[in-house]
């Protein structure tokens, strides 16, 4: 898949269709990959990376790179594409700009859960029929695939690509999956319960903004929390009422244009699970308001800025909310 | 520094008997800002201003805050005092301690801590306050009325009367509406066609009407005293220029088997038709869907005869753009679909009909001449019942859950016309009550019980079986007798409930008007605002505001008129200053509150920024028409950076207020 990849990313840089490549090169370990920009047949040839390890959702990126001359060529997975239309959507990426290629998603790696095995010093994880094969500084060591699988993954909500130019293999469907079974969980606990939960997740949080830089769904000009005018900036600190603040309201604040990519969870470096927060509202829309994904489309209205006489009664939203 | 001054009103015993004015007064006094804090009987009096004024004078105030009634009574009394001893009116804040604590509350002690805290939300409020000052906007001095019915043409009438330009949009062919279809009117029994007819005339020659009629409204841009409206004139494949109505194309077009939708489908008319011999404009009119020369290209027989030249098979739509002050909208209503009512038998006996099918039964411009006949066989029917509420009243999906209003009177009316006419007639009126409110209309009902003999018999009619001899079986309970009955009869009439018109929907959406959840159009204030819409220059005129007879249609077109007539003078009007501004360095051009805004008032711009490194930087930018926005303020909750604000409700001041709130 690399190959084909960076062989149509060099055919569309050589007819000059586009005049950069957003897609994914190693940092400073094997596992360590993030998102890149390519000016050159040269630097993909050397940099260009997309195996189990490249889960980054570029999305984002196109904000800024679509509001710079030129084209550009972008390689997205099929949740990656939700983000794109959502951002579409919302006026942020120039979709004239951006050349998709759609490529097939997942299940990525999380190394996480490699470690967690007491599998350290890892150089290379290379996977043979679901097996991992992985190179260490002591050796080599295998685990199974699944076992290794992001969360994120695990729980796919769709191998369809829902924007696209031109797509590098077969599209696939949306899934059946079973995002919302934690949260039913969180649900059915006590009032407590769920309050101590949280305040044990979110008391871990160290207010590095990951979550935020990351989030496709954020991306003001200039963010709330850096606002002074807003009255909620720099407190994270102060309190751990603030603290926790933060991330309920950063989950009002993408409600409803949350397109649930889970990169808020993935890139958390405490691993507090931020996308149960936005899944709630997510399960919470589709239940009162009638089924809705965002990114799914570009045009369709989202129920919480839009208005129809069937909407439930706020009354009913608030009843769920009493013990 | 702030000095801010709180005035506590009584208003008599409406807020002191519930709250401890003179504490409120006091504990106000020892908010932060706050100089003086004075109660008093009746603030909105004379002397009570005069108190707020001279307190302005004295203590230098750079805020004002009245605990009194709701702002909707009085906030005006007190921005104007404020304004005359030299403070900005939009620096006064009122805490309503009335309708939103003593009156609803018996507890002195809580209403009285209630009272202290909304005073000191207002006061942290207006520690916020900035000075506003109103922006003015001019006047296009042109009226549109959406619908020629009575109440269109009445509006219309009464607007060109003062001297301005006003146009009639007309869905159908001609003007007129629903009161061209009636036969008499109550509770005079005049004419209808005699009455309006020369209204109609009068329209279309006054110098300052233009009817577009066969017209729809196709788009709505703009805001009070400056709309842009497209009208869609609909290809009638006849050119109204030219068209002199002699009517030779309709009778000889050769197409004679069309339902005649003037005369509710119950005789026929040909393909190009003048719906009725007072047509305005008397204008043929060729319906597409049954003509042959439009379906196959055969025929032609109306441009043969037309010695105008007026037929032009080539006709399309076309748009017009047009710039209006006010619009008033006037879309009448509509009997609703009775299908779902089996249990009358509509569908399945012709001799079930609606009133409104009845007025064209007996009308002597009617399928039968003004003779009234059985739609079944042609004969005079001897038996006639009347069922009232057929989907009035209703609490089930069928019906409506309101009272159609009108049914009762022109039951009474028809059942009137009939013994008069036939007296070897009878007839039975079923009904739930008898609702006759309005001038001599109870006198009417009377005439027709005492001298006419109607039978008129509470209950509801439970089934209507047509049968095989051609009479009709109503079986109905009479509540008074308590016995069930069965009459043999031979027509059964259905007052079948009012709805508005279907157009009436969609154009709420473009004018950005509010309806009620009937479809009726909702007004500003359902007593003391009764023909205007919550949004600035749109006006209600007859039955699209709720179910109304004539002479109170009549009466609320030329209400409308005067409230467009009172717009139209202006050379400009004064906007209201608590209008949403979006901060541009902030704003990401998301679209958000462009979506939630009802009144469209929300565009976006592609502005150049200044970067910080000299570069510049275009951005799309939401821009708001402080002219158009109504200062809702849903635009500030959706945005999800917070650029937008609306001012006199700032974010920071709401916060404030809860803030102080929950301390």
């Amino acid at each position: 898949m690399q190959e084909a990849m960076i062989k149509r990313a060099k055919e569309l840089l050589a007819d000059g269709s586009v005049d950069r490549v957003i897609g994914w090169k190693r940092g400073e370990f094997a596992y360590d990959i993030t998102p890149a920009v390519f000016t050159s047949a040269e630097e993909l040839e050397h940099d260009f990376v997309f195996d189990d390890f490249t889960a980054a959702n570029v999305s984002k990126y196109l904000v800024k790179e679509t509001a710079k001359e030129g084209k550009i060529l972008a390689f997205l997975k099929p949740c990656d594409t939700y983000s794109f239309n959502q951002l579409i959507k919302e006026h942020r990426i120039d979709r004239e700009k951006v050349y998709v290629v759609g490529i097939p998603g997942g299940p990525k790696l999380d190394i996480e859960k490699i470690k967690a095995k007491g599998i350290t010093g890892v150089l290379s994880v290379k996977n043979e029929d679901y097996t991992l094969k992985i190179e260490t500084l002591y050796g080599e060591e295998t685990m199974p695939f699944s076992e290794a699988v992001l969360d994120k993954c695990a729980s796919c909500k769709s191998k369809k690509h829902v924007a696209y130019d031109e797509l590098i293999g077969e599209d696939g469907d949306v899934l059946e999956s079973n995002r919302f079974d934690m949260v039913e969980k969180l649900e059915n606990m006590t009032a407590q319960e769920r309050f101590d939960f949280w305040r044990g997740q979110l008391s871990k949080c160290i207010r590095c903004n990951a979550c935020r830089n990351v989030c496709p769904a954020c991306t003001c000009e200039n963010c709330v929390f850096d606002n002074p005018k807003s009255g909620i900036d720099n407190k994270a600190a102060a309190d751990s009422f603030e603290e926790n603040m933060f991330h309920i309201i950063r989950a009002f604040h993408v409600a409803g244009r949350c397109t649930d990519c889970g990169e808020c969870s993935r890139v958390c470096p405490q691993h507090i699970p931020l996308h149960l927060l936005n899944r709630k509202f997510i399960k919470d829309i589709n239940e009162l308001y009638g089924e809705y994904q965002a990114g799914a489309d570009t045009t369709s209205r989202a129920p919480l800025t839009d208005y129809t006489k069937d909407d439930c009664e706020p009354s009913v939203v608030h009843e769920r909310g009493v013990e | 520094m702030q000095r801010i001054g709180v005035f506590v009103c009584h208003c008599g015993t409406n807020i002191a008997a519930t709250v401890d004015v003179k504490a409120v007064a006091e504990a106000l006094g020892h908010e932060p800002g706050v100089v003086i804090s004075q109660d008093y009987q009746y603030m909105c009096s004379e002397s009570g201003q005069e108190l707020v004024k001279s307190a302005i004078r004295e203590q230098k105030l750079t805020g004002v805050v009245i605990c009194s009634c709701s702002p909707r009574m009085h906030e005006n009394t007190f921005r104007k005092a404020a304004a005359s001893a030299g403070l900005n009116p939009y620096l006064v804040e009122i805490a309503n301690i009335r309708e939103q604590c003593s009156w609803i509350h018996k507890d002195i002690a809580t209403a009285t801590d209630k009272a202290i805290i909304l005073g000191k939300a207002a006061v942290a409020k207006v520690h916020l306050n900035t000075p506003l000052s109103s922006m003015e906007s001019p006047v296009v001095k042109r009226a549109l009325v959406i619908g020629g019915g009575i109440a269109g043409i009445q509006t219309a009438l009464d607007i060109a009367e003062a001297g301005f330009d006003v146009d009639i949009v007309e869905k159908q062919p001609t003007i007129g509406g629903k009161m061209a279809q009636i036969d008499k009117t109550f509770p005079t029994l005049d004419c209808a066609a005699c009455i309006l007819t020369p209204k109609m005339v009068e329209a279309s020659q006054n110098e300052h009407i233009t009817i577009h009629s066969f017209s729809e409204v196709a788009d709505v841009k703009g805001f009070v005293g400056n709309f842009t409206v497209k009208i869609k004139k609909k290809a009638r494949y006849v050119d109204e220029t030219k068209c002199t109505g002699c009517g030779l194309c309709t009778e000889k077009c050769p197409m004679k088997k069309v339902p005649n939708e003037f005369n509710m489908g119950l005789d026929n008319r040909s393909a190009v038709y003048i719906p009725f011999a007072q047509a305005v404009p008397k204008v043929a009119t060729i319906d597409p869907n049954y003509c042959m020369m439009l379906r196959s290209g055969k025929c032609g027989v109306c441009s043969k005869v037309c010695s105008a030249g007026a037929i032009d098979y080539k006709q399309q739509d076309t748009f017009i753009e047009q710039k209006y002050g006010a619009i008033v909208v006037a879309t009448g209503f509509n009997p609703i679909n009775l299908d779902k009512y089996d249990e009358f038998a509509y569908n399945q006996c012709p001799d079930v009909v609606t009133s409104l099918e009845l007025e064209r039964l007996m009308n002597a411009a009617g399928p039968n001449g003004g003779t009234l006949l059985r739609p079944s066989d042609k004969s005079h029917p001897h038996t006639i019942v009347f069922v009232q509420c057929v989907g009035s009243r209703c609490d089930d999906e069928k019906g409506k859950p309101y009272c159609s209003k009108i049914c009762c009177m022109y039951t009474a009316k028809h059942a009137m016309l009939i013994r008069e006419k036939y007296p070897d007639t009878e007839v039975y009126v079923f009904y739930i009550d008898v609702r006759t409110p309005g001038k001599n209309f109870d006198e009417f009902y009377r005439r027709a019980v005492e001298q006419y003999n109607v039978h008129y018999i509470k209950g509801m009619v439970g089934k209507v079986t047509p049968k095989s001899d051609g009479k009709i079986d109503v079986q109905a309970s009479d509540l008074l007798a308590n016995e069930q009955l069965h009459i043999d009869a031979d027509m059964v009439v259905l007052a079948a409930a009012i709805e508005p018109d279907k157009t009436a929907r969609p154009l709420a959406t473009m004018l950005t008007t509010q309806m009620d959840t009937n479809d009726f159009f909702t007004e500003a204030h359902p007593k003391l605002r009764p023909v205007e819409s919550a949004t600035a220059g749109i006006f209600l005129s007859g039955a699209c505001q709720g179910p109304k007879d004539i002479p109170e249609t009549v009466a609320q077109g030329s209400a409308a008129a005067a409230k467009a007539i009172g717009l139209l003078c202006k050379n400009s009007i004064t906007c209201n200053p608590c209008v949403a501004h979006s901060d541009e360095l902030m704003c990401n051009g998301c679209s958000s509150c462009e979506k939630v805004c009802p009144y469209g008032a929300i565009t976006y711009i592609d502005k150049e920024f200044r970067m910080p490194d000299r570069t510049t930087k275009v951005r799309r930018v939401a821009s708001v028409n402080p002219a158009v926005c109504q200062g809702c303020g849903a635009c500030t909750v959706a945005c999800p950076s917070g650029a937008m604000d609306l001012s006199g409700f700032s974010n920071s001041q709401i916060m404030a207020e809860v803030d102080a709130i929950c301390k």
